[in-house]
């Protein structure tokens, strides 16, 4: 199965507005998916025979900077029946404020992976995954303000009333 | 800067009614992040009903270092220092990763010297073993035998004093750099490498005398803390610890990079010979057969290196690197097989910049340690001990 296969597989099932895009010019091409569908995505990916993308081997969530306006989420799937490899990325414009994160459907109902990932997605990046069972910040405190991960996060002066040199 | 929106903070409010919920039914006991069991800083808050425990809830995050975002503020070559720090007992597996991923990204790899790329088998095979000494001295303490401890520590000693006098350093090496290496190899270094196969294979026979097929270490891991193949694989755990479970799904031979397709080992998986596919013992014995495989690979490499790939005087192990890393922009995830897994780091770049726009580390223990509230409920504590300790996790990595 190359890759045009299995983009023709998802818009024979999902129809074309499924893929919104797609990257052709790195070593690893990827789709651009359709955020509202992901979570069917992955699960006709996981479960077609044809591809059975089983393992979900990283999820990235990107902060695309100041200038582009958008948040996004990026899946590194393998397949270990067929030893292939896929990228697909979501994305959705945003103002970058804290009070209304930027959403995604969480897909960690089909790959239990993500459940983590996703965390320290919402953790680090300031993603918030819908539908997620358990979203709390992972790997900083849970008390912690702000995203570091964004690119124009400031980091804190004070922690707690400590000076932070 | 404060979030209004409070459907941010359900999750937490959820999290804390459980807490204050179970204390008044249940025990809420704390273990770690000073338990000598946890290996590093982890916290397992565990929700028990005597000694059965009913969930588990694993607190990460004591050791975060930032690395992504330090990542995103220093050169490629800089950041190899940050990554021997991720898994801090398999250094140069990590760098190797990390290298393999800029050369590809650069159109550089398929230049490296031969030499240079057997070198790198080389020192990370050794480091793996020493990685998986340290997992298995520990796992023999956790469950209560002392003396494999003291012997694994006394056989990685010799390999930290091989590496160190190649590198400089015992544990964060900095030694495989983009393009090449720190130094060629120190003069004498294959012959006292091929001595030190020699005296730990007999050694290796003797902590599986000890240890692997002692009684009590049997009972203790056998049956324990069983996990099915395909709960790995939906949980994303890789390494020994889905080997454990039987596939032998081993990225060294999957994606085949660096010269591993031109050398010959075996893949050791789980079978169950003691109780079920996937138990504790299983990862154990999975760790054990792989250093007999890394022993294998590296008398390959020191064939090679003593024969064909010898060492010649003009031979400059940094001929290759190149001056000014700037990869064209894309996006590029690259992994590989560390000691505790499936190693991941996604780049991407703008094509600009000698930095990294945005780097995320996927790190084996971050993934396998998720699973650990999956198979540990209804189990006891005392078994909980034996599943973490059979995990192998390394909270440097876990953390990031």
């Amino acid at each position: 199965m190359t890759f045009t296969d299995i983009k023709q597989l998802l818009i024979n099932k999902f129809g074309e507005e499924v893929i919104v895009g797609e990257e052709l010019n790195g070593l690893q091409p990827a789709l651009h998916i359709l955020p509202e569908r992901i979570v069917d995505v992955c699960r006709e990916l996981r479960d077609n025979p044809q591809t059975y993308f089983d393992f979900l081997n990283c999820l990235s969530g990107v902060d695309y900077g100041l200038d582009a306006g958008r948040f996004g989420v990026v899946y590194h799937f393998t397949s270990m029946p067929y030893r292939l490899q896929l990228t697909l990325k979501v994305s959705v414009a945003h103002d970058r404020s804290t009070e209304e994160l930027p959403e995604f459907p969480s897909v960690s109902s089909v790959y239990r992976t993500a459940d983590w990932h996703e965390r320290e997605a919402y953790d680090l990046v300031g993603i918030f995954f819908t539908g997620h069972p358990d979203l709390r910040r992972i790997l900083l405190p849970d008390d912690w303000e702000g995203y570091p991960l964004r690119k124009d996060y400031k980091a804190a002066e004070y922690y707690k009333g400590i000076k932070v040199d | 800067m404060t979030v209004q929106n409070t459907k941010y903070e359900e999750a937490l409010h959820r999290y804390n009614q459980k807490i204050a919920h179970a204390a008044t039914e249940d025990m809420v006991l704390n273990m770690g992040p000073q338990h000598p069991s946890t290996h590093g800083v982890l916290r397992l808050e565990l929700i028990t009903d005597g000694e059965i425990i009913k969930e588990v809830i694993p607190h990460a995050g004591y050791l975060h270092r930032c690395f992504e975002k330090h990542a995103e503020s220093l050169t490629y070559q800089q950041t190899i220092p940050f990554t021997d720090r991720m898994d801090y007992l398999s250094s140069m597996n990590n760098s190797h990763v990390w290298v393999m991923g800029v050369e590809r990204m650069m159109g550089i790899d398929k230049e490296i010297p031969k030499r240079v790329e057997y070198i790198r088998v080389l020192v990370c095979e050794l480091n793996r073993i020493a990685s998986h000494l340290i997992s298995i001295g520990t796992y023999g303490i956790d469950i209560g035998a002392f003396t494999p401890f003291l012997w694994c520590f006394r056989d990685r000693e010799h390999i930290m004093g091989m590496l160190e006098w190649a590198s400089g350093s015992r544990m964060l090496y900095n030694y495989i750099w983009i393009g090449g290496l720190f130094y060629d190899l120190p003069v004498g270094f294959e012959e006292r490498c091929r001595e030190f196969v020699e005296y730990f294979k007999p050694k290796m026979t003797e902590l599986n005398e000890l240890l692997t097929s002692n009684q009590i270490f049997i009972s203790r891991t056998a049956n324990v803390g069983v996990l099915p193949l395909d709960v790995a694989i939906n949980y994303g755990c890789s390494g020994p610890m889905l080997r454990g479970s039987g596939i032998k799904w081993d990225l060294r031979r999957i994606d085949g990079y660096s010269v591993y397709p031109e050398l010959d080992f075996d893949i050791p998986c789980g079978t169950g010979a003691v109780g079920t596919v996937g138990d504790c013992w299983d990862r154990h014995k999975v760790r054990v057969d792989e250093i007999g495989e890394s022993l294998k690979i590296i008398e390959q490499c020191l064939d090679r290196l003593q024969k064909e790939l010898k060492r010649t005087p003009d031979f400059d192990p940094r001929a290759k690197m190149p001056r000014k890393l700037t990869p064209k922009a894309q996006d590029y995830y690259m992994r590989g097989e560390g000691s505790k897994g499936e190693l991941g780091f996604y780049f991407i770049t703008d094509g600009k910049s000698e930095v990294p726009f945005r780097c995320k580390a996927r790190g084996p223990s971050f993934n396998n340690l998720s699973v650990v509230s999956e198979i540990s409920k209804g189990i006891m504590i005392a078994d909980l001990i034996a599943i973490i300790g059979s995990i192998d996790f390394v909270l440097g990595e876990l953390d990031r």
